[in-house]
């Protein structure tokens, strides 16, 4: 373009110009920085997306087995020399009956030869200290089961239960065994000799595994070596570098220990956890009795691996293996946890279920949504209808707003100043929950009330007090219906937030360890969430599944409330 | 109220400068729509370079529509579709080629509202230069902000509180300040939709004296409802009715001789 | 007892408004249109006038009744069960657990006579409240029967009744407030100045003190564990994890905000938004859950390829889920200002040949600055207050460091971690909860209301 200077204007203000080469480039560098602003956004969106994708996700992979739960399903005979010796038959006598060691007869019966006592300990071990629990409640519901051999499923423990459900302690089978195997006894320590060399992989594996594990170690020294770490603290390190070079390079045989991959041989219906391997030959204890001494012929028997360390699991080969055995007789079956949704809290794992936090929650709840649905939205009524402007009003006005934004522990604070220690209610009831909740989301409820009172047009006021209707007719008659679906809206988004929150119910003792489903508004109880925190602190696996799986419902609770506060927003939206 | 030029001495004054001017925007059968609303039909107009040309028309007859196909600042509305030719200088300004901002920068915009930035009267007038790279060093930028402010006739109002934010100015001044704004960048056409209708009458006043004097270096485009307005400062008037151009032409023919009814009706006050 | 007077209380109602509107229809005649009230209205306000003062007894009586037998109670403990705060404690709980139907067995004989005093002069005390409720309930309810009349503005009394009523619960939230302060308030007072109370430290101490360790030995063979209120390793530890969560959630959520306001299409919106929501909507108990078992192990894992060590309870985890927890309230406060921006702005941006982005950065940006500033003040409060995700990720360790890697304690943490479990009310340590719940409202309180008038202004502006 060609500029058109004109005397008035000085020469130094340019044009903007299309053609030239720097207005290009220029103009390319805009769009550069355009096009990168805009990725920014779209990242930032999908940071926060995956952040959201990883929570769910990882909730869901941890909570979904724990509405699961393994049983042993077997012949039981429901002895009656061990529920009621004396032979009563009372209610009371059936009650105390010893149902544990009617259930661990069935798993004795199941893996028949197991005499060993700490063998015994271990198989016994794999049920639930509550596995008599069912067969308690069906004995006293049919006292004719007496003396009968009935199928019933027995609860597994929880650690049992988390090892069928985890993949990663899964076994590998090696069943094309190439040489034939002999055994030396049939209990006890045992020597198995191969006559083909099926444990040469094996133990070159090993060997490569210490030389793995020295090289790591030796990288992990010279890297604090770089940091400064003195040379003593990395002396230990070296030595056990050293040593395990040492072990790779020799050719004695092998040990296992529980940091290694365990091994073990089936062989003539039993199974022998293997101490120590050559390539030709075992030697290992037995964990279920052979059958005989003969030779095994090739693919007969099998070589069992767990690739994970005994001492990473919480089961060790025995248990592992008795599971192994009871699975291949096709005795252990998963089935849906009801009682997850129907039973209290629990020391153990697999005994613990929600419905006491469930009916606690809903308690609280009751209180809370009693408390402040009523004042809530009397209160926004007031603000948003009658209140004259003055000091006082602009008092209240300021209070709520900044109610809204005070941290949720101090509502708990105040809960054990005001409601434990000066009116002297009862700890860790739904009833002083309800309270704290109730003053806690209220701030929400008005606001959200007076939105919604603020939306019906004027007009509709108007018309009443036309008719002749005094201000509170018309407020009560016409413009409060009109405004309810806002302010059940409001109320439903105030509830969800109520049910999440936790950290002010444990000021005011909501977290102790209850058994009982909560019946009234003072008794102790606890609620989902704390039930959650409570669970979450817990050291088993098994808990941690739980916690999930209790976060999943709490989720899923929440999600429908969200949802159903949607649908109605949709359902009653007016454009006035 | 003195200093409102006498709008016969204006008129006439347009009349005797008449010699063809060569076209700046040229629109050809321009057609806008709004969703499935037909805002514009079959616009065709030419408008010439270094003169004032004003659009008339009843509200909602579609004269800012048209104004701001001109920059292409219909491009930021979603729900907007243009159709036909409009040329600057003989260039397709629809071309997908042609880079709406660097048109832009060629096509100034006053706006009914005086919008300066939330910045500093200084960083309002020299936005535009900074964006598009106009300066090579402060005291370049200065010259600008200060030719430019000269120029929209706020130097002297402002030039000791040049830090001072925009939107502390009084609303004429402010209208100023955008007109400055857009001068910065040494436009070659200034689009004004009724840049007057938020000011008093010596507001008024003194930007009409800013467009006769910027008409000596800038194509001028004014969309106003004021009748005197327009035949006060412009030299070409063009009178929009129901998104139709219904007439136009030279402005002292428009207001004494209107060829057809509307526009007569119109200009006479029998509607709109 | 509370359901007898639940019943008086409901029969009164009843009577009221049934008697009462009666009587106006009888007096009226049929004759509606020259009564001042309707006859339901004379029924409602009767009915009101009945209820009131059988309430206000029984808020009263049930209080006073509950003190004496307290009162009795201890004046039949021992008197050195008596004089010993904690041990009185103690000795009531059991008392009042056997008055409620407890075990008996195993208490002592004063705890049994306790007991059974408390039992009885409650009941006593209950008695007479229901007797004068009922009394008062009777009068209130014949008086409101004796202005019953053809002119008689039934209507507006009720409706005055009524207006108080509302402003009773309106005023519910200034009560909140006046509790809140006068529960922390009151208590952290007798944490700094209190001289019954022993190992306090002084304000000086307290709010500069290097060393937190509210936990004394409890047992001889501990050694000397000397108890210390320092709170400034609470301070840091709560600025690191909050900086960690607003370098988080700032970027994000600005960004996020400004793209679904700016770029995004209506669908996109209509998808994104729900999202953002969902976050919104987690408890925080939950994602304290997903930091301390899935994002704590995976900062630690990532630190060790690099050779750090990272605590397994860092303050990075804790920071980082925080700020995934603010990233929905940033993004919708700054959404709503961004969007409050006049469009005048951004036409007179475009109009100067700006680019989309530099019309966000230098045109709405600015103009939205007050509002963006105080959206991150009020995320900023959210974290400093924010108590699950830090009493799950975060650790227990008063550490005074500004290592994001290394694990930190929190204000709020210390809150739990001192008052859940078995508490003495009268300790320091009980105290200085108290004194930190303190700290923290005072804070939020600060931020939440500047933030408050700083969007006021700003809605002025462009209102
Ligand atoms: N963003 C938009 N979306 C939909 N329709 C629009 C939009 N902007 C303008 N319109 C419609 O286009 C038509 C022309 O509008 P325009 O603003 O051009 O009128 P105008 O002549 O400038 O009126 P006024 O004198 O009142 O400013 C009107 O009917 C208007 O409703
Ligand atoms: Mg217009």
């Amino acid at each position: 373009m060609t500029d058109i200077t004109s005397g008035e204007f000085p020469s130094s203000i340019r044009r903007v110009e299309f053609d030239s080469a720097e207005s290009k480039a220029r103009l390319r560098g805009r769009y550069k920085s355009e096009a990168r602003f805009k990725a920014y956004g779209i990242v930032a969106l999908v940071i926060t997306t995956s952040f959201l994708l990883a929570l769910l996700t990882s909730i869901v992979s941890r909570g979904v087995p724990g509405f699961f739960q393994n049983y042993l399903v077997t012949e039981v005979l429901v002895d009656a020399a061990k529920i009621d010796p004396q032979g009563k038959g009372t209610p009371e006598a059936l009650r105390a009956g010893d149902y544990s060691a009617v259930a661990r007869a069935a798993l004795a019966d199941a893996i028949p030869g197991i005499n060993e006592r700490q063998l015994k300990k271990e198989l016994n071990g794999l049920l639930s200290s509550g596995a008599g629990d069912d067969l308690r409640e069906m004995v006293l519901a049919n006292p004719s089961l007496l003396g009968q051999r009935i199928r019933t499923p027995l609860l597994l423990a929880d650690q049992a239960d988390i090892f069928l459900k985890e993949t990663e302690s899964a076994v590998r089978v090696f069943a094309d065994t190439r040489g034939s195997a002999t055994p030396s006894a049939t209990t006890g320590d045992i020597t198995i000799l191969v006559s083909g060399n099926d444990f040469a992989d094996d133990v070159a594996l090993i060997k490569a595994e210490l030389v793995n594990s020295a090289v790591a170690l030796e990288k992990n020294i010279a890297l604090r070596a770089g940091r400064g770490a003195s040379a003593e603290s990395l002396a230990d390190l070296k030595a056990q570098a050293a040593e395990l070079r040492q072990r790779a390079a020799g050719t004695a045989s092998e040990t296992l220990d529980s940091k290694t991959a365990s091994r073990l041989v089936a062989i003539n219906g039993g199974v022998v956890k293997v101490k120590e391997m050559t390539p030709t030959s075992v030697r290992g204890d037995v964990i279920v009795p052979l059958t005989t001494t003969a030779e095994a012929a090739p693919g007969t028997w099998q070589i069992r691996v767990y690739d994970r360390p005994e001492a990473d699991r919480n089961m060790n080969d025995r248990a592992a293996t008795f599971l192994e055995q009871l699975k291949s007789k096709g005795l252990i079956e998963s089935k849906f946890n009801w009682a997850f949704f129907t039973r209290g809290d629990s020391r153990e794992a697999e005994l613990a279920g929600i419905q006491g936090a469930l009916v606690g929650s809903i308690l609280t709840l009751l209180v809370t949504i009693g408390l402040c649905l009523p004042i809530g939205v009397l209160a926004a009524i007031y603000l948003e209808e009658f209140a004259p402007k003055n000091r006082f009003t602009e008092l209240i006005e300021i209070n709520i707003n900044n109610l809204a934004a005070v941290p949720s522990i101090v509502f708990g604070l105040l809960g054990l100043a005001v409601f434990l220690n000066f009116f002297g209610l009862p700890r860790s009831a739904p009833l002083v929950g309800g309270l704290v909740l109730a003053l806690l989301v209220l701030p929400t409820i008005i606001i959200a009330s007076r939105a919604a009172l603020k939306s019906v047009p004027p007009s509709i006021r108007e018309a009443a007090l036309g008719v002749g209707a005094s201000h509170q007719q018309a407020v009560f008659h016409h413009v409060l219906p009109l405004a309810m679906p806002g302010i059940m809206t409001g109320t439903i988004i105030g509830m969800a937030h109520a049910l999440g929150e936790t950290a002010p119910l444990l000021m005011i003792g909501m977290i102790a360890f209850i058994v009982d489903v909560p019946t009234s508004l003072t008794q102790a109880a606890t609620v989902l969430p704390v039930q959650i925190f409570l669970w979450s602190d817990l050291p088993e696996p098994a808990f941690k599944m739980k916690t999930a799986a209790a976060i999943l419902v709490l989720l899923a609770v929440l999600f429908l409330m969200n949802g159903i506060s949607i649908w109605l927003r949709k359902k009653f939206e007016r454009r006035w | 109220m003195d200093m409102r030029p006498d709008p016969l001495v204006m008129m006439t004054s347009s009349v005797q400068d008449q010699a063809p001017k060569p076209v700046k925007v040229a629109a050809k059968n321009v057609n806008v729509y709004y969703g499935a609303k037909q805002a514009l039909k079959d616009v065709s107009v030419d408008i010439p370079v270094k003169a004032v040309t004003a659009f008339i028309g009843p509200s909602g007859c579609g004269k800012s529509t048209f104004l701001r196909c001109i920059n292409r600042m219909n491009d930021t509305v979603a729900s907007c579709r243009v159709e036909g030719l409009i040329q600057i200088d003989g260039k397709d300004i629809y071309d997908p080629a042609l880079d709406p901002v660097q048109l832009r920068a060629r096509v100034g915009m006053v706006f009914q509202k005086p919008n300066p930035f939330p910045k500093s009267i200084y960083d309002n007038v020299a936005y535009g230069p900074r964006i598009h790279g106009l300066s090579r060093s402060k005291a370049e930028l200065d010259e600008i902000v200060e030719h430019s402010l000269r120029k929209a006739s706020l130097w002297e109002e402002v030039k000791d509180r040049l830090k001072d934010s925009g939107t502390g100015l009084s609303g004429g001044q402010q209208q100023r300040l955008c007109i400055a704004r857009t001068i910065a960048i040494n436009p070659e056409i200034i689009l004004m939709d009724e840049p007057c209708s938020a000011l008093d009458p010596i507001a008024t006043a003194r930007i009409e004296e800013l467009m006769a004097e910027l008409r000596s270096n800038f194509t001028i485009i004014i969309v106003t409802h004021s009748m005197q307005q327009a035949a006060r400062v412009s030299q070409r008037t063009a009178f929009f009715h129901l998104g139709i151009l219904v007439e136009k032409g030279e402005t002292s023919q428009i207001f004494t001789n209107p060829t057809d009814k509307r526009t007569q009706d119109y200009i006479t006050g029998r509607f709109g | 007892m509370a359901g007898w007077y639940a019943l008086l209380i409901l029969a009164l109602l009843t009577a009221g408004y049934v008697i009462s509107s009666a009587r106006a229809r009888s007096i009226a005649g049929g004759n509606y249109a020259e009564m001042h009230s309707l006859p339901a209205y004379h029924g409602l306000y009767t009915a009101a006038l009945a209820m009131l003062p059988a309430l206000i007894c029984f808020l009263i009586g049930s209080q006073l009744a509950s003190y004496f037998a307290t009162q009795t109670a201890i004046a039949a403990l021992p008197g050195d069960v008596q004089n010993d705060v904690l041990k009185q404690g103690a000795a009531l709980r059991e008392a009042f657990n056997i008055a409620a139907g407890g075990p008996i067995n195993s208490s002592s004989a004063e705890i049994q006579s306790a007991a059974a005093g408390y039992a009885s002069v409650l009941s006593a005390g209950q008695w007479i409240t229901l007797a004068i409720g009922t009394f008062t309930g009777l009068a209130g309810l014949s008086w409101g029967l004796s202005r019953v009349s053809m002119n008689f503005r039934a209507r507006n009394g009720f409706e005055k009744l009524v207006h108080g009523l509302l402003w009773v619960c309106a005023t519910i939230a200034v009560l909140t407030t006046i509790g809140i302060v006068f529960s922390v308030v009151g208590e952290t007072y007798r944490f700094f100045f209190d001289p019954a109370i022993t190992g306090k430290p002084t304000v000086f101490e307290f709010l500069f003190g290097t060393e937190w360790n509210p936990q004394a030995a409890l047992r001889a063979d501990q050694g000397e564990i000397q108890t210390a209120y320092g709170f400034l390793p609470l301070l840091t530890g709560t600025l690191l994890i909050t900086t960690i969560a607003i370098a988080v959630a700032g970027p994000l959520g600005l960004f996020s905000a400004i793209y679904l306001a700016e770029y995004a299409s209506p669908r996109f919106r209509a998808i994104a938004k729900p999202i953002l929501e969902i976050l919104a909507g987690i408890p925080t108990v939950v994602l304290g859950f997903f930091a301390a078992l899935t994002v704590a192990p995976f900062i630690r894992g990532w630190g060790e390829t690099f050779g750090l060590n990272v605590a397994s309870e860092s303050a990075l985890a804790a920071g980082v889920v925080m700020g995934m927890m603010i990233i929905p309230f940033i993004s919708s406060l700054s959404d709503d200002v961004i969007n409050a921006v006049p469009q005048s702005l951004r036409d007179g941006a475009y109009a100067m040949g700006a680019t989309k982005s530099e019309t966000i950065r230098q045109v709405i940006l600015p103009a939205a600055l007050p509002g963006i500033v105080s959206a991150f003040m009020l995320a900023i409060s959210r974290a400093i207050g924010e108590t699950m995700i830090v009493v799950m990720a975060a650790g227990l360790a008063a550490n005074l460091t500004f290592n994001p890697l290394e694990a930190v304690t929190t204000i709020t943490v210390q809150i739990k971690t001192i008052l859940v479990g078995d508490q003495e009310f009268d300790s320091a340590k009980t105290l200085a909860a108290f004194a930190l719940g303190f700290v923290l409202f005072f804070v939020t309180l600060v931020l939440n209301y500047i933030a408050l008038k700083v969007v006021q202004k700003y809605r002025e502006q462009y209102d």
